[in-house]
Formats: C-alpha cells, sequence, structure tokens
C-alpha cells in the first residue's frame, strides 16, 4: 500500500504540472479512469481478508478523492484562465462605428400627414383619399363654385380638358365621401393638390388636409374648438388662435385662421394665416342629398407645406419637392 | 382695392389710430394687405411762390429765381423748365429735409447763391415724376407747410377683398363698414339733381337686356377738356392707386372709387346714329383704349354705334370713341351690366380692369343714376359744359329680384353656436343695410339691399350677424357625436406600415411632382403616353407621370449632381394612366437604389447593391404584408434585358423589378448600376389573418446535393421540378451555393441546395427520406438534364 501513497503524491504532482484542460483529462483517465493506476488497486483488494478489505478500500477511494479533487481544483483554475485569455484576445474598440444599413427616412410631408392623420384619427376621424384628376362638378360645381364664379379666378387651375382637371384642392373629397354616404360625417382627406403657379411661394403641386364633420347638432363654436385644438395639439405649445372672417363659396360663414407667430417690430402679436374653415353650405350639402334642416356640418382645410415650414423651420417651399438628400436627410 | 386713409375718414371718423382701425377692417372680414405713407418722410418743405426768375449768367439750363415763403424772400438756382414767375410750388427752405435724409444748405451753383431748393413730385416721394417742379394752385396760401397743405398725414391702405364682397370695392362701402363696427353714422357727401340746360338726349336702345338690364345715358356740350383736374381729386385718385388722366377719366374713375360704380365717357362726336347695347357680332373687331386691337366673340356684351362696337361693355371702351383734349361733347354712361354675363371676358381678351372687377363680382344695381348725377356735378365743377337729361333704359324683369329672407332666431343660435340678444342682432343688421321688414315670432324678415348681391339665404345673414359680433367673441365648445367604432381590416397592412419598412433598409423617402418631363418618361415607359396637360407650368411638367420612375431617376440625377454617390429612394402615389375604360389613376410603390449597398465602412462596405439584394429586400416586404410573389424573367422596355423580373402574385401582374437598361441610363445621363422597382400597392397590402398550426415535435431532417445544370436553367424551374418530388413533409428549400466555371464545362452552373423534412406527427424514418432525396435526385436529372456533382 506504499505504492498507493506513491501513486497520489505523483498524480498530485502532475495534476500540478498540467498546464491545459487537455494534459489534465488524461491525468484524470491516467490515474482515475477505468484502467487508471489507482482505480487498478481496487484489483489487490481480492488479495486482502474480509478484515482487511474495508479500510483498504477506504484507502483507495481516499486515493482517488484526493486526487479527483486536486484534478477539479486545477481544472477551475484552468477553466478561468483560458476565459481570461480568450476576454483578453477578444477585447474589441467598442468606440468603432458599427456596421450595417443606414437608416432611411419618411419625406417631411409624409411625416407631417402622419402626426395630422394620428391626431384626428384619436378624435374618429376616417382617412379618405379620392382622385387627383377630377371633374370640373366634384373640384367646383358641387362645391357651389359655378362656372361664371368669380372664386374660380382664385383657383389656377391645371385642365386636360374643359371638364376635366386636376383637383384644386382636396374638398372634392368632401363631397364624394358624403355621396357615398350617409351623415353623421367625420373625416380627413390628406392628399395632393395643384395650381398652376410657381415662384418663390408657390409650388404647383402642393399637399392639403381636408376635414370634414357632419352631425345633427354642430356650431361654429365646436368648429372653433376643433381647429384651435388641433393647432395647440400639432404645434405643441399654447398658442393664440384667432378666426378672421373670409369666404369660400363651399362654407358659411367662412373663416380664415391665424395664429399667433412671435411679435410685429412695435409689439403686437404677428399673426399668421394656416388654415381655412367655416360651416357647410346649405347648397353642398343640397348637392350631396343632405337635408341642411336636419344635418348641419363644418369643414377646415389646411397646407401640409405650411405647417411643416413652420413646425421644421424651413424657410423655401420648393425644397420639399427637389428630394435633395441632404435636405430630406434631416426628417428621419 | 387700394384707398386713402384720409378719405375714408371724411365719410366716418372713428377715433381710433390708424393700426387700429386696419386691424378692426381685418378683421371684420376685408383683410387688409399693407400700407404705406402717400409721400416720402420731409420737413422744412413749405408752399413757395416763385417772385422772379432771371437766367443765370453762366449756366444755359440754370434760372435765378426768388422764392418767397410768405414772410422773406431768397434766391434759389433752379433748372426745372417750368419754372416760372407766380409759380406757387413745394420750396424746400434751408434746412429742410427731403426724403432719403437729403438735408438742404445753403449752396453755390454756378457761382450763384441758392438758399434752398424747388421741388418734383418725386423728389417728396409723391410719385415718380421728376418732369419737373410740382405746380401747385394758385390759391395754395404760400408759407404754409405741404405736409399741412396737401394733407400728406395720410396711408393708402390695400384690402384685400374676398369675391363675395364687392360692395365694398368703394369708399361708401368701406365706410359702411366702419360706421357698423364703431355702432357710427357715415357721412355721404349729398347728390344734387342737375337740371337739364338743352333738350339733347342721346339715342339708347339695349337690345341684350338680360346682360344689360340697365343703362344710363346723359349727353353733357361744350366742355373743356384742357380743364386740368384739381389737386384734391388727383391726390386721391393717386393715393388709390390711379393716375390722373384727364377731367373726363378721372371723374368716372373717382366716382368709381367713391360709390363704387364704374362709368364711361364718350366723345359724342364719334357715336354714330346712337348708342346700342347688343352681343358682339362674330369678327367684328375693336381698337381698345390701350391701342389693341381684339376680335371679338359673340358672347361678348359690347356698346356700339349703329355703325360698329365702341366698347366692351364693363370692361375698356374704344380708342376711337373715348375722350380727348379736344372733344366738346361727351355721352356718360352708368350701367348695371350682369354678373354672369360678363363672368371670364375681360380674362378672355387679357384684360383685367377696375371696371370688370366691380361688374364682374357686382355692383349695386339701383345706384346708376346716383352715381350719373354725381359724375356730371364733379365733371362740370372742372370742364364746364351744359347738361341734357339723363336717359334710362331699364328691364325690370332682368334686373336682380329683391331678396326677402327670413332669419330664425334658434337657427342662428345652432349655427354659431350662442343665442345673441335680439337687440344686438337687429343692430347689426340695420347699421349693415339690411332691413328688417317685419319682426316674426321666432326671427326676423329681411329685406336685402341692392348693393349685397352676395346675401341669399339665410346662413348669408348668420354669417353677417356672426361677424360682425366677432368669431373671436364665439363660445368654444367640443363638438358631440356618437362614439361607435370603425372597422380595421386586419389582413391589410397600414401604407405607414410600407414605408417604414423602406425606411428600416434605409431608403429616404422622395415626394416629386405628378407631372413629368415627357422626354424623360418616353425613356423610361415608351409603350404609354402621358395624359398631357392643356396648360402645363412648363414643358418639363406636362404630363402625367405613367410610372414613378420617371420623377425617382430625375432625383437620382439631381442627387448624384450632388455628390452624393449613393442613393436609395422610394415614393408612393398614383399613376395616371389613359386606357379604354377613361383615366386611371392607381396607387403605385416605387423604389430606386444606385451605389454601395451599405454605407461605406471599416471592414467591407464598398459592395455595389445588386439585382440580388433589392430583391432580398422585396421578399422581405412581401414577408412583412403576408403575402407570396414570384419573381419571373421578363423584358420590359426600360430595364436591362438580363435583369429584369416580372413580379406575380397568383399569377397576377403586381411590378416589376430590375436594373435600368444601360442606354436608358445614358439618355438620362444618370451613373452606376440603378436597381428599380414598381409595385402596384393595391395588389400587394392585403394579406391574410394568420392561422395558428402546432408545433411539430419531431426531429427536422437535413440532406444537402450539388447538381450541375445548364445555366440556362433558372432557379425557380429547379426549385419547382424538386418541390414537387420531394412530397408533403418538405420545410424548406434553400439554395446555400452558386458556382459558375470552366471546371464545370461552358455554359453550365452548379447548384448546391439543402432540403428540410420534418413531420409533424412521427419521427420520419431514414428510408423514407432516402427515398425522397432520391427521387428529388432523379427527377432533377430527368427533367431538367442535371448530374450530381462529385
Amino acid at each position: 500500500m506504499e505504492n498507493l501513497e506513491q501513486l497520489v503524491q505523483d498524480g498530485l504532482n502532475a495534476v500540478e504540472k498540467a498546464d491545459n484542460l487537455q494534459a489534465l483529462d488524461q491525468i484524470r483517465v491516467e490515474y482515475l479512469g477505468k484502467k487508471g493506476v489507482i482505480t487498478q488497486q481496487a484489483k489487490t483488494l481480492g488479495k486482502l481478508s474480509a478484515e482487511e478489505r474495508p479500510a483498504a478500500g477506504q484507502k483507495i477511494n481516499e486515493a482517488k478523492g484526493q486526487v479527483e479533487q486536486a484534478i477539479n481544483a486545477r481544472r477551475a483554475d484552468l477553466e478561468k484562465a483560458a476565459i481570461e485569455a480568450r476576454l483578453a484576445a477578444e477585447s474589441i474598440d467598442v468606440t468603432l462605428p458599427g456596421r450595417g444599413q443606414d437608416l432611411g427616412g419618411l419625406h417631411p410631408v409624409t411625416r407631417t400627414l402622419q402626426r395630422i392623420e394620428e391626431i384626428f384619427a384619436r378624435a374618429g376621424y376616417s382617412v379618405e383619399q379620392g382622385p387627383e384628376i377630377e371633374d370640373d362638378y366634384h373640384n367646383f360645381e358641387a362645391l357651389n363654385i359655378p362656372g361664371h364664379h368669380p372664386a374660380r379666378a382664385m383657383h389656377d387651375t391645371f385642365y386636360f380638358n374643359p371638364g376635366t382637371l386636376l383637383r384644386t384642392h382636396t374638398s372634392p373629397v368632401q363631397i364624394r365621401t358624403m355621396e357615398a354616404g350617409k351623415p353623421p360625417f367625420r373625416m380627413i382627406c390628406p392628399g395632393r393638390v395643384y395650381r398652376c403657379d410657381s415662384d418663390m411661394t408657390h409650388t404647383p403641386m402642393f399637399h392639403q388636409v381636408e376635414g370634414l364633420l357632419v352631425e345633427k347638432n354642430v356650431s361654429f363654436a365646436d368648429l372653433k374648438s376643433t381647429v384651435e385644438e388641433f393647432l395647440r395639439v400639432f404645434f405643441e405649445r399654447d398658442l393664440k388662435v384667432r378666426f378672421r372672417p373670409s369666404y369660400f363659396p363651399f362654407t358659411e360663414p367662412s373663416a380664415e385662421v391665424d395664429i399667433e407667430w412671435g411679435r410685429e417690430p412695435d409689439g403686437s402679436i404677428k399673426w399668421l394665416e394656416v388654415m381655412g374653415c367655416g360651416m357647410v353650405h346649405p347648397k353642398v350639402f343640397e348637392y350631396c342629398g343632405i337635408d341642411s334642416e336636419e344635418y348641419r356640418g363644418f369643414a377646415f382645410g389646411l397646407g401640409v407645406e405650411r405647417l411643416a415650414m413652420l413646425r421644421y423651420g424651413v424657410k423655401d417651399l420648393r425644397m420639399f419637392f427637389e428630394n435633395d438628400l441632404r435636405f430630406l436627410r434631416q426628417f428621419r | 382695392m387700394k384707398f386713402s386713409e384720409q378719405w375714408l375718414r371724411e365719410w366716418v371718423n372713428p377715433n381710433i389710430g390708424s393700426q387700429e382701425l386696419m386691424d378692426q377692417i381685418t378683421m371684420a372680414g376685408l383683410e387688409v394687405d399693407g400700407f404705406e405713407a402717400v409721400a416720402g418722410e420731409f420737413s422744412g418743405v413749405v408752399v413757395g411762390e416763385v417772385i422772379s426768375v432771371a437766367p443765370h449768367p453762366d449756366a444755359d439750363k440754370l434760372r435765378v429765381c426768388q422764392v418767397s415763403n410768405g414772410e422773406q424772400t431768397v434766391q434759389v438756382v433752379c433748372g426745372a423748365p417750368n419754372v416760372r414767375h407766380g409759380l406757387k410750388v413745394p420750396f424746400a427752405e434751408v434746412g429742410a429735409v427731403l426724403p432719403g435724409n437729403f438735408k438742404i444748405k445753403k449752396a453755390k451753383l454756378r457761382g450763384q447763391p441758392s438758399e434752398g431748393m424747388l421741388c418734383s413730385e418725386s423728389e417728396l416721394g409723391l410719385s415718380d415724376n421728376h418732369d419737373g417742379l410740382m405746380e401747385l394752385p394758385e390759391d395754395a396760401p404760400v408759407g404754409q407747410p405741404v405736409v399741412d397743405y396737401l394733407k400728406l398725414n395720410d396711408i393708402t391702405i390695400d384690402v384685400d377683398l374676398t369675391p363675395n364682397r364687392s360692395d365694398c370695392l368703394s369708399i361708401k362701402g368701406l365706410a359702411r363698414e366702419v360706421g357698423v363696427l364703431n355702432s357710427l353714422v357715415t357721412n355721404a357727401p349729398s347728390i344734387p339733381h342737375v337740371e337739364a340746360e338743352h333738350s339733347e338726349v342721346p339715342d339708347i336702345r339695349v337690345e341684350a337686356p338680360e346682360g344689360c338690364p340697365r343703362y344710363l345715358g346723359r349727353v353733357l356740350r361744350n366742355v373743356n377738356l384742357q380743364a386740368e383736374t384739381p389737386l384734391w381729386m388727383q391726390e386721391k385718385l393717386r393715393r388709390s392707386g390711379i393716375r390722373s388722366i384727364d377731367a373726363a377719366v378721372d371723374v368716372t374713375n373717382y366716382v368709381m372709387l367713391e360709390l363704387g360704380q364704374p362709368m364711361h365717357a364718350f366723345d359724342r362726336d364719334e357715336i354714330k346714329g346712337g348708342i346700342v347695347v347688343r352681343m358682339a357680332g362674330s369678327g367684328e373687331k375693336l381698337v381698345l383704349l390701350d391701342g389693341q386691337e381684339v376680335e371679338l366673340t359673340p358672347e361678348t356684351l359690347v356698346i356700339a354705334d349703329h355703325e360698329k362696337p365702341v366698347a366692351i361693355a364693363g370692361v375698356m371702351g374704344g380708342e376711337h370713341s373715348g375722350v380727348s383734349e379736344k372733344t366738346r361733347d361727351l355721352v356718360l354712361e352708368s350701367a348695371f351690366f350682369d354678373p354672369i354675363t360678363l363672368a371670364g371676358k375681360a380674362r378672355q381678351y387679357g384684360l383685367h380692369t377696375d371696371a370688370s372687377h366691380r361688374f364682374e363680382r357686382g355692383v349695386d344695381y339701383e345706384q346708376a343714376r346716383d352715381a350719373m348725377e354725381r359724375a356730371t356735378g364733379l365733371l362740370m365743377a372742372i370742364v364746364g359744359g351744359e347738361p341734357g337729361e339723363i336717359v334710362e333704359v331699364a328691364s325690370k324683369e332682368h334686373l336682380p329680384k329683391a331678396r326677402v329672407i327670413d332669419l330664425r332666431e334658434q337657427r342662428l343660435a345652432d349655427v354659431l353656436g350662442l343665442r345673441i340678444d335680439r337687440t344686438t342682432v337687429e343692430e347689426i343688421l340695420s347699421r349693415l343695410g339690411l332691413h328688417i321688414d317685419k319682426l316674426l315670432k321666432d326671427g326676423w324678415r329681411i329685406s336685402v339691399p341692392s348693393f349685397r348681391p352676395d346675401i341669399s339665404i339665410e346662413e348669408d345673414l348668420i354669417e353677417e350677424v356672426g361677424r360682425i359680433f366677432g368669431y373671436n367673441n364665439l363660445p368654444v365648445t367640443e363638438p358631440t357625436g356618437s362614439l361607435g367604432l370603425r372597422a380595421r381590416e386586419e389582413a391589410v397592412r397600414p401604407l405607414s406600415a410600407v414605408r417604414n419598412f423602406f425606411v428600416a433598409q434605409g431608403y429616404q423617402e422622395a415626394v416629386t411632382y405628378s407631372f413629368v418631363d415627357p422626354k424623360v418618361q418616353q425613356l423610361v415607359d415608351p409603350e404609354r403616353e402621358g395624359i398631357a396637360l392643356a396648360n402645363p407650368i412648363s414643358s418639363d411638367l406636362s404630363v402625367m407621370r405613367t410610372t414613378l420612375w420617371s420623377g425617382l431617376l430625375k432625383t437620382v440625377g439631381y442627387n448624384q449632381n450632388r455628390q452624393q454617390p449613393r442613393i436609395r429612394l422610394f415614393e408612393t402615389g398614383l399613376r395616371f394612366v389613359q386606357d379604354a375604360d377613361g383615366i386611371s389613376q392607381q396607387p403605385m410603390l416605387a423604389g430606386v437604389v444606385v451605389g454601395n449597398q451599405n454605407p461605406e465602412n471599416w471592414v467591407n462596405g464598398r459592395r455595389t447593391t445588386d439585382f440580388f439584394d433589392v430583391k432580398g429586400e422585396l421578399e422581405s416586404l412581401f414577408r412583412l404584408l403576408g403575402i407570396e410573389v414570384d419573381f419571373i424573367a421578363s423584358q420590359h422596355p426600360a430595364l436591362h434585358p438580363g435583369q429584369t423580373a416580372e413580379l406575380l402574385r397568383d399569377g397576377e401582374h403586381v411590378g416589376w423589378l430590375g436594373a435600368l437598361h444601360p442606354q436608358v441610363q445614358k439618355n438620362l445621363e444618370l451613373n452606376g448600376t440603378i436597381l428599380m422597382f414598381e409595385l402596384f400597392l393595391n395588389s400587394i397590402v392585403a394579406g391574410y389573418v394568420p392561422n395558428f398550426k402546432d408545433i411539430s415535435k419531431f426531429p427536422e431532417v437535413r440532406r444537402d446535393l450539388a447538381i450541375i445544370i445548364g445555366s440556362d436553367v433558372a432557379f425557380a424551374q429547379v426549385e419547382h421540378v424538386a418541390r414537387k418530388h420531394a412530397g408533403e413533409h418538405l420545410t424548406a428549400l434553400r439554395v446555400f451555393d452558386v458556382y459558375e466555371g470552366e471546371s464545370l464545362g461552358e455554359g453550365n452552373r452548379s447548384l448546391a441546395l439543402s432540403l428540410f423534412w420534418q413531420h409533424p406527427e412521427r419521427t420520419l424514418n431514414e428510408d423514407e427520406v432516402h427515398s425522397l432525396f432520391n427521387g428529388v435526385i432523379d427527377a432533377l436529372k430527368e427533367e431538367l438534364g442535371a448530374t450530381l456533382r462529385s
């Protein structure tokens, strides 16, 4: 049995010397495996008497345990060292820029439109669409703008032929929505509109959002709150809003909406016109087969680029349609 | 309309400053566009009198004048041609400051001392006229500051009137509004009847009473049109943006500005036989006052004599029949022309006159006589002459009908959202000139005056009450209504999801014009003709886009010219196609990509985007939308013939993907390989609602194979054959290598595929998989001529 002690000592020495996990495992096999030198000692037990066997067996087990413990401890050390070595090897400069696809962005007009749609959708407004090549009836006549009306001069219309044109406003979608359904209505229509006009402050195409609410009992006071709230929610500011009497053939009474936008040199409020609105004209209801004694409605319209310019500080309307990437990227 | 604040204040003078007055007018719905001082800023200029004029000893063009300021006489050297003895002129004394901070000092001009300066209109900022000295009337009080004498403490206010408010195209109408707003009575000038002094009356025949329901004429004989329009009238005209011409024109313009009634003066000698108001004959010609000759169309209402047209009614007079210095006898016209008959007529001849502007919007149909009397009186005070009787031809049947409208108190409250007390309502209505005929149980019966053609229904009255009461004094209440829920189809993905997908793939959204350059469109969509605008803004924006590529490719060029080599753009919007059923307006989604697939980076960021990058992006999009789309090799005239896929969903065409044809790219002057796609939005947004299936608990088996096959055999065919023979439990088929090389022989390539099988209810056994796998291999060999790669 002196041999056993020697074996343990050899084993412990070998474990001590093992400098990697593979070597360590080999030592384990060599000493503790099925054919390991310590395991083999168990075969000597047969030569011992029944009385001697338990003590001898225990010794062998102790010897195994001693070596096993050493192996485990050594393994833990080696594993730790291996992980540390790996960590050291795998260290990177985390400040280098990431790789992969860059992010694109929405056009500022879309961004603005989506914001407007979201604000109104929360109040139960549906989003409607209509054709951009329109007929004279929906763009003008049903909106109470007959052929001879001086208001037609306010619309520089693109024509294809005398009865077919590019819509000059999103208002025809009011008509189409009312024609197609039954009141009450609560809708907005965002979209492209066209006017034959091009200079510093006009582009031949721009975007509007039309709004329409038709209920049995709705008043100008309700219109005021809708418009005021919208503007405050949109600009996220408690700005002053005023309603200035104006004229649209399809609303009566009609108003233009100004918002407070800074101060004039003399200290008075600088007002900026941002929207038009009014109560739906009875004639428009008549064209759509709605009884204006039973239902009333309000409508409003706003220019999307105008709001986007104010919101984002864009100074030149034309930039929206140049699609210069250096411009577009600022809105993502 | 431009007007002088002072003139307005002669009619109604509220105790408020100019700014407040303008704010008030604006808030009443008559938007003030701007204002400007009627003269430059100056001081130290008085009415001077030229006492004597002597030649300058050393300068031919200069004169040495003695000028009195009423207290003393000083010497002034002057170069103006019209300086003369006795002339009253604006005299800038030493110490005066003229517009532009020009200080007047003692000076010597060619050796002669000069103490001050005699001024032209332009030197005082009154006009651009610098032809000579401004001549003041003989009775101008010497020594009075010119600012006071000419009442230059005035502004010209420009109101931008909406087309319904024709009643405010006059001082009278504006004064009425200001009176209502300030609860003040207006001071109208009295207009006395001018008695006839002779019996000559014009012969007037109205053949088109629907266009001209009322026509008044009067002969004024023996006038002196060399007489000059008085300065006060010239000044009022000037401050209203109208240049003084001669007394006859000035007076008609003055009356138009004052009362809103456009008028005209003819030379009686040029009216042959009499006046006929009729529609023009086809092909008739007329030389207008501005010198242009127009060919009249039969829808044009004209004033004619017995031989020819002499004026386009309500638009512009003819040159021939117009008054001149030599005219001795006049025929004055004051008429009511029908707005609908006149609508668009001025524009048709490329004209827009103060008269047509008013007649098209509607003038007061009861005012022609007052205007005639007013003009006669004013004119005679200047040019003398003997007036005749007024001849009036009116057709009651064609004149606008008197309008009586009931206004219900309840309706007023319902529409405005506020019950305004009756007294306030009545006060507002009355001051506006709306006559309350009768008090009704639930409101008022109201007669609309002839000067408010815009008021014809109850809502118009409600607007008037609301407007004067003040929209901003109305309450603010939340609308009420039903809170029903709206349908929302789950299978249809919102457009915003599609947009956000592309944004995440690095695409920047563009918004390009719907009308494009036909030359560009011809290149990208040669088989379709764009719908052409009749009145395009320019030739490069003259046809409607048949594909969104037209605008996007132009945008690529724009950005490439601005040092942007890596471009990824998408756009959504309508395309416009003329087909057999008419015009179809289809929502499209299109994209263009050029440059590196990824932004350049520090490992390997310089790989150019190719077909399969974009195809992969579209495949992801289709997974997002829950649809399956096949990419079929095809041909498109704008695309590279070897890199074009037609996209089919259930066999239906849904779009194109491909590389821009190199020739088209060259013609468009673009750089790099441009990948582009265009999809019909409506065909792709509707996917499916997920339907759960049990997850198999049993292992998945993978088998790989590599085949050599002709390069002309599309992968789609390989996949089709493989799937057909792989049995129902095939869960996936992937390509993991594509190789072409000499070792494979000309015209061949190798494809490496992996196939995955899984059974939902049991483990597939080795034999089953083996037999399916061999079946696939055999089919590829037999049907497509593939060989296994060893």
